[in-house]
């Protein structure tokens, strides 16, 4: 059971390390900030069976916290570098 | 194993083949909006079953409480982030792809 | 057994190659918005690393300083970078003629360096216990059964002391320099109102929590004061402003609040154990359990307030 739920972790990683192909391509800044978004709830899975694994409860309150605070870069986002007004708006590809 | 056991692995394996397609979509769908559709179905359903799958197997109500609040603090984030960003796209004039 | 072993390795080579490439990628990626973005990312995979360095009470830090405050605070200092850049296209960026010797003396440097380390880490004993012993050992004195809160608030709470004094610094400096101007914000929509209006009480209570657990797994002052900063910013991010009466000395309070309690705490023991932060055995807990709730409003404060920026009294006098 140890080995299944580690190897869902390592899938998950890889999973995540692949996704990260569309935060180098873009093509807008949306798209980049959609990337970080699911990276961080792979990442909460991912300590999730960490957890589950090694029998280290407190992985579960590092996951809570990233489940928490996982809006806040997005919020972030939309309210600062993307405003209504259509100033500087920049994508290079 | 045990019963539960089983359970346990058909739901976590049912999670990671959504977080597997979230990802394929993630680098497959043609716009921002079709992006955003398959992140949310990682985010919600994928981290849902894993939840659900790490619930079966939980060593007390307590693991059980917070595994749910965090799916449930990660479904709040999601929707409304998405929602922003999907907005907030249609408001700047990104177009879609069809 | 043998097939565990070996998907560890994979995992953690995946993750050291991830972590590297990542942060290669973030350095030398001319759009900054992408370089955050990947920055972010970087800590999310560094929280995992320090998992897997069994150090999870540095994860949790990571993840409450990356996932919640320097995401937020990179992407308000590109907006005010963009904001500047556009306001004054006339004026040309200043070149600066970096002469080529520099250049070979800057890779001189590195190499010197990164040879330092690497000899330092390749002399270091293949196993050794370090202080761990010794802390374990007074573990029971410290009125706490986390070590690591035992040897931040007890054994060497001074570091903490001048660390609360740095960060109390570091808001004044960038306050000095102005900070970021008022934001004229666009309305929040309901979601947003919503969102943070449900969500902040449990950045509250997850604070406390966090604060609260820290005597006896990870978990502390640092991290349950980023948290409450981060709501903070959540806050102010949705549009949400401090009454100006609030900002006086109210939030001064707030900010001073953790260091000075430090300071005549520190004071309160050297007149009566003689030493500097060195408890009662005692009430050891009660004191650092006192010590950490000021410290985690003063954090929380100090870190939402970089955020607001500019000082209230500053805008009155321009």
């Amino acid at each position: 059971m140890q080995m299944f739920y580690f190897s869902l972790a390592f899938f998950l990683l890889l999973n995540l390390c692949v996704g990260m192909w569309r935060v180098l391509r873009g093509p807008t800044v949306a798209d980049r900030m959609l990337a970080a978004q699911l990276f961080g709830t792979t990442v909460v899975a991912i300590l999730l069976l960490l957890a589950q694994t090694s029998d280290n409860p407190a992985l579960r309150d590092v996951a809570l916290v990233f489940a928490l605070l996982a809006a806040v870069t997005a919020v972030a986002f939309v309210r600062r570098i993307w405003p209504e007004k259509r100033g500087f708006e920049r994508d290079p590809e | 194993m045990i019963p539960s056991d089983y359970v346990a692995v058909v739901l976590l394996i049912l999670g990671g083949i959504f977080f597997f397609s979230g990802t394929v979509g993630l680098l497959r769908f043609p716009d921002v909006y079709t992006r955003l559709h398959a992140l949310t179905k990682a985010d919600n359903v994928g981290l849902g079953l894993i939840v659900l799958g790490l619930v079966v197997q939980a060593e007390s109500w307590f693991v059980v409480g917070k595994l749910l609040l965090i799916w449930l603090l990660v479904l709040f984030a999601g929707a409304s982030a998405s929602h922003l960003i999907a907005k907030r796209a249609l408001h700047r004039g990104i177009r879609m792809w069809k | 057994m043998e097939v565990i072993t070996w998907l560890e390795w994979a995992f953690d080579a995946v993750l050291s190659v991830g972590l590297l490439w990542l942060a290669w990628r973030a350095l030398a990626s001319p759009d900054l918005f992408k370089a955050i973005v990947l920055f972010v990312s970087f800590g999310l995979l560094m929280a995992l690393a320090w998992v897997r360095l069994d150090a999870p009470d540095i994860a949790l830090a990571e993840a409450a300083i990356g996932a919640g405050l320097t995401g937020a605070l990179l992407l308000a200092a590109l907006a005010r970078l963009r904001a500047i850049a556009f306001k004054d296209t006339s004026v040309p960026p200043p070149q600066f003629s970096k002469p080529q010797f520099l250049h070979w003396l800057l890779i001189f440097f590195l190499l010197w360096l990164g040879a330092g380390l690497g000899y330092a880490i390749w002399v270091l004993p293949p196993y050794s216990t370090g202080l761990s012993v010794a802390v374990a050992a007074h573990l029971d004195a410290s009125g706490v059964s986390n070590p690591v809160t035992a040897v931040l608030l007890n054994f060497r709470a001074y570091d903490t002391m001048l660390e609360m004094i740095v960060l109390l610094m570091a808001l004044l400096g960038i306050w000095s320099l102005g900070g970021f101007p008022p934001h004229t914000d666009m309305p929040t929509g309901s979601v947003l109102d919503t969102f943070s209006r449900l969500l902040v009480p449990v950045f509250i209570l997850v604070a406390a929590y966090l604060l609260w657990i820290g005597a006896d797994a990870p978990g502390g002052a640092f991290q349950a004061g980023s948290v409450l900063g981060a709501a903070g910013v959540l806050l102010l991010l949705s549009g949400w402003r401090p009454r100006v009466s609030l900002t006086q000395w109210p939030l001064k309070l707030a900010l001073a609040a953790g260091s000075s309690a430090f300071v005549i705490m520190g004071l309160l023991t050297i007149l009566y154990e003689g030493q500097l932060l060195a408890y009662p055995a005692a009430q050891a807990g009660m004191l650092i359990l006192f010590l950490e709730s000021l410290a985690t409003i003063s954090i929380g404060a100090t870190l939402a307030a970089l955020f607001l920026g500019r000082s209230s009294d500053h805008e009155e006098n321009q």
